[in-house]
């Protein structure tokens, strides 16, 4: 199985069946999109029978952090709804071939616009090596290593909720910064100007009855 | 070759559908010497027959890549199908836009355009097979190289991580900042305006001859 022996046909061979096996797996799909008030964004995905799926979504920034989420299957039937839902994790097994649908609304919503992330997995990851090969188990150096590709998998997407949370955190963080930045300015001018009719309107009412005194007096 | 035989094989899994002007913009928050590789392909509606074409010719996307600076890095037309890629050499968040820009309007005047997407980051742009081919390499050292990309693209994230919380770090220190500094000059406009207020006032009734 060293590669450098097989003849130069037998690497295209494989390349050629390593491109249809890759083609027949289906990837996953991470994507983050903006999602703006009053709008509904829908996905589509062709599954096919007894495919094990997870979706799972969190709400990056905007509002109060949530969104509605409908997942449906190729026949319309409901799998999943939740409303104002900030951040889950559903997994299914596909019982129909066919179209499969996910939608996300921020139809409540009336003026923030929302920032969504969404992992939507599909099957599994496609193996390294075409499966056709493999005669014999894997050696305990190919077994470690499996086990360690699992493990930074499940690292790097702890890494990217841990990120989703951290900008969730920042972005509320620099909108607080703003607003105390404003809100104290505002406040300043406010007081100032108040404080200064105060007088000035006194001095107003006091200036009147002077003139009515002198007049009834005279 | 494998790329070829992928398109003609296929379709990237995930799609949606997309209106005439709609433009459709994707985030991707990654660290800095990242590669991203993005594919596409559209599919239009056809009213008469209504289904969605398998080809489209004439048809063009309109890709557009911001860096988080919002500076343009990349700005070009593809066709019906297309292929984008880039390294990011700021980290953050990246903009992804796309919008059609359809030479056959009339064609499309009340349709629907089909895309399919698929945005791979860092580690999972590369193309394992193709590498044992090229290097020359054996089962283990193939599995050895992907751990090794794993764990790159592991150390990296962790230190745009450094990065973004010194930057969190900052944001709150200047927010601390400005509450501090705002609190203490507001109560000083407040003392003061009502001393001022009050001798202004005093003055004004003695000169009134109220007092």
């Amino acid at each position: 199985r060293d590669w450098a022996t097989l003849s130069a046909w037998q690497l295209v061979l494989v390349q050629v069946l390593w491109a249809y096996l890759l083609c027949g797996w289906t990837f996953g799909s991470e994507l983050t999109f903006e999602l703006p008030d009053n709008a509904k964004q829908c996905f589509y995905e062709d599954i096919t029978i007894g495919t094990k799926c997870t979706l799972e979504f969190q709400v990056v920034t905007g509002g109060h952090y949530d969104v509605d989420c409908r997942l449906e299957d190729a026949d319309g039937t409901v799998l999943y709804k939740e409303m104002k839902k900030q951040y889950d994790s559903f997994t299914f097994t596909a019982a129909k071939n066919g179209t499969y649908k996910f939608c996300f609304s921020n139809e409540f919503s009336t003026f923030t616009h929302k920032t969504v992330y969404f992992d939507f997995q599909v099957g599994e990851d496609p193996p390294l090596f075409p499966n056709e090969n493999r005669v014999t188990a894997l050696t305990q150096m190919e077994s470690a290593c499996v086990s360690i590709h699992e493990a930074l998998k499940s690292v790097i997407d702890y890494q990217t909720h841990f990120r989703l949370r951290e900008a969730q955190g920042r972005s509320r963080a620099e909108d607080l910064n703003t607003r105390v930045a404003f809100w104290s300015i505002g406040e300043a001018l406010i007081l100032l100007v108040v404080s200064i009719s105060q007088v000035v309107l006194l001095r107003s009412f006091f200036s009147d009855r002077k003139t009515t005194t002198t007049r009834v007096g005279s | 070759m494998v790329s070829v035989k992928c398109i003609l094989g296929s379709v990237y899994a995930l799609y949606f559908h997309i209106g005439e002007t709609e433009k459709k913009c994707f985030i991707e928050e990654i660290p800095d010497e990242t590669m991203v590789i993005g594919k596409y392909r559209t599919q239009l509606w056809d009213k008469q027959m209504g289904s969605f074409l398998q080809t489209s010719p004439g048809l063009g996307m309109h890709v557009e890549i911001k860096d988080p600076d919002t500076k343009i890095i990349l700005s070009r037309q593809y066709g019906s199908d297309g292929r984008f890629t880039f390294t990011s050499h700021t980290p953050g968040e990246h903009q992804i836009c796309l919008h059609s820009n359809s030479t056959k309007m009339a064609l499309f005047a009340g349709g629907k355009l089909r895309v399919h997407l698929d945005i791979q980051v860092g580690e999972h742009t590369n193309n394992y097979p193709e590498i044992a081919a090229k290097d020359k390499l054996t089962e283990l050292q193939l599995r050895a190289r992907q751990l090794l990309d794993q764990v790159e693209q592991i150390q990296k994230e962790q230190n745009y991580q450094q990065y973004r919380e010194e930057r969190f770090r900052m944001t709150s220190e200047s927010t601390n900042q400005h509450v501090l500094w705002w609190s203490i000059a507001q109560t000083l406009i407040l003392i003061f305006t009502g001393i001022w207020q009050l001798k202004h006032l005093k003055s004004f009734f003695e000169a009134k001859k109220l007092v």
